[in-house]
């Protein structure tokens, strides 16, 4: 379903490739975590998948289609198919909790019905029912992510990205969030997960992709975190 | 999803941002207030100066001072003469006996003029005819012709004493090339402020959408279109634009009522305030639609930058 095609990136001219070279082949409903030191290609490689960044040389597929190629309007249907984590969070600080989360729906042209809907419900799966009308400074880093990844996929997208999610959290909530992404996994949405993590990395058990220098250097269906 | 349900998210949000970010929008509103405080300035000071230099125009005329022999014939003749020039509006006789009468008029607490009057026990002044040109421009040529039938040696032309033009026209001249002068000036600073608030006001919505960077950055992110992220920017950009227009008008109406008086007395004809009740739907067509433009320019060129 994902398809990178011997992909390349370099971001100022004659400098280092941020990634070199990548041939990466990810099937519908796979939990892949990526792992690698800092600077070692993986989020600009997750980048390139929503089309933040494009790349230098070779072409990324999503599906049938090459993702450089798409139209304005075909890449926003494809960002919205697409939800995504980050370490920092990136909830909207002006808009409450209920409001960020129903940001994402009204984007992607629901009702209003459904939006009142869905939103308690995702909330719940996250466990955060209760603090629907807080906003976003008003919870701690673990909820902050929660709510994320609540926003991440109410649009129940094909595929969620999640680049360093616990970087910012204490274990007890790095556990919590990653056991919603293997329910979410378990519930057929391809994750792809980026962390510097080692007990995370061999807490999930699947497959494991190695980064160094913008290259893949292993890539385990099992695997544990060697680096 | 259908227009009308995009447009009202966008609307709400874009009131909901200008709400919540209440410091944000109260520096915006001020800067811009500013900003149209010139622009309604710059209006009201073009009409009263506008005022003035057409006030002067009329006041200007080319007046025939007859001698005091000169006949009634005499007088009658030249006034014939005179209508039949084209660039002529109007004539008016002052008799004799009538400019004696307002000659007293002006003087009548002026004891020495009027005893020296008494004692001259002739009326000393002339009749006269002031005439009136259709356009300020001709007064040059009827008085040409006037001088030109005082040279002339005729009977008519004997009967002239004196044609008070020349006098008039440097002291009128100076005049409205001073008032025209300041009108430049007055235009050339209101556009240097005008510029400079725009910029100042056009930063400070910059620096509100900067810090909304990282928000507009998540927006892309979640697969928002172009105009679903700029909208409710352009909107709260908007609302900046009418509450500061609404504050300009309000604060002129007591300053228009404070000013009033006295640029009566300044500019003899023209007040303000009146000016600025009649001319009421110009200028808030002005300020609003510059305020809402501006408003809307700024935060759609602001946000620019930050859509991927």
């Amino acid at each position: 379903m994902i398809y990178f095609d011997k992909v390349s990136k370099v971001y100022t001219a004659g400098g280092p490739p941020a990634v070199a070279d990548i041939t990466l082949s990810i099937d519908p409903g796979e939990f892949v975590s990526i792992v690698g030191h800092s600077g070692a290609g993986k989020t600009t490689l997750l980048k390139m998948l929503f089309a933040e960044v494009l790349p230098s040389e070779g072409n990324v597929y999503f599906g049938s289609r090459d993702i450089a190629t798409l139209k304005n309007g075909d890449l926003l249907q494809l960002r919205r198919n697409i939800g995504t984590i980050f370490q920092d969070f990136r909830l909207l600080p002006t808009k409450n909790i209920y409001e960020n989360i129903a940001f994402a729906l009204e984007v992607a042209g629901k009702d209003d019905e459904d939006i009142q809907a869905d939103v308690p419900h995702v909330l719940e799966l996250v466990g955060l029912a209760d603090k629907i009308w807080n906003f976003p400074h008003e919870l701690s880093g673990g909820e902050q992510q929660r709510v994320a990844i609540a926003r991440a996929i109410v649009n129940q997208p094909d595929v969620l990205i999640a680049d360093e999610p616990t970087g910012n959290l204490d274990p007890i909530n790095t556990h919590d969030v990653v056991e919603i992404l293997k329910k979410i996994n378990d519930l057929g949405t391809t994750v792809l997960l980026t962390t510097h993590n080692k007990s995370v990395v061999d807490s999930i058990g699947r497959r494991v992709v190695t980064m160094d220098m913008g290259r893949i250097i292993r890539d385990d269906a099992q695997g544990r975190y060697v680096l | 999803m259908s227009v009308w349900t995009t447009t009202k998210r966008i609307a709400r949000y874009g009131l909901i941002g200008f709400l919540r970010n209440g410091f944000v929008s109260l520096s915006a509103i001020l800067i811009m207030a500013i900003t149209l405080f010139v622009i309604a300035g710059r209006i009201i000071f073009g009409a009263a100066m506008h005022a003035a230099l057409n006030d002067l125009r009329t006041k200007v005329d080319v007046t025939v001072y007859f001698t005091t022999v000169a006949t009634d014939s005499q007088i009658q003749s030249l006034k014939q003469s005179l209508s039949s020039l084209p660039e002529v509006a109007s004539i008016e006789y002052v008799s004799r006996e009538q400019a004696l009468d307002e000659f007293k008029r002006r003087h009548q607490n002026d004891q020495l003029t009027m005893q020296a009057l008494d004692e001259l026990g002739d009326n000393p002044l002339g009749a006269s005819l002031e005439i009136r040109a259709k356009d300020p421009s001709q007064y040059e040529a009827i008085a040409k012709y006037l001088d030109a039938q005082q040279q002339s040696g005729t009977d008519v032309g004997d009967a002239i004493d004196k044609i008070n033009f020349y006098k008039n026209k440097t002291a009128i001249d100076k005049l409205s090339a001073f008032i025209d002068n300041s009108r430049k000036i007055g235009m050339a600073i209101a556009v240097f402020f005008g510029v400079a608030t725009i910029l100042i006001a056009f930063n400070t919505i910059r620096l509100a959408i900067y810090t909304a960077r990282d928000e507009i950055g998540v927006m892309n992110l979640v697969g928002a279109s172009h105009w679903y992220v700029r909208g409710p920017f352009m909107i709260a950009g908007v609302l900046y634009g009418i509450v500061s227009g609404i504050i300009v008008l309000v604060a002129l109406y007591p300053i228009m009522v404070w000013m009033g008086p006295g640029s009566e007395r300044f500019l003899s004809s023209f007040n303000v305030f009146t000016y600025y009740i009649s001319a009421f739907p110009l200028i808030f067509m002005v300020v609003m639609g510059s305020g809402v433009a501006l408003g809307a320019l700024s935060s759609y060129l602001a946000v620019r930058r930050y859509l991927k």
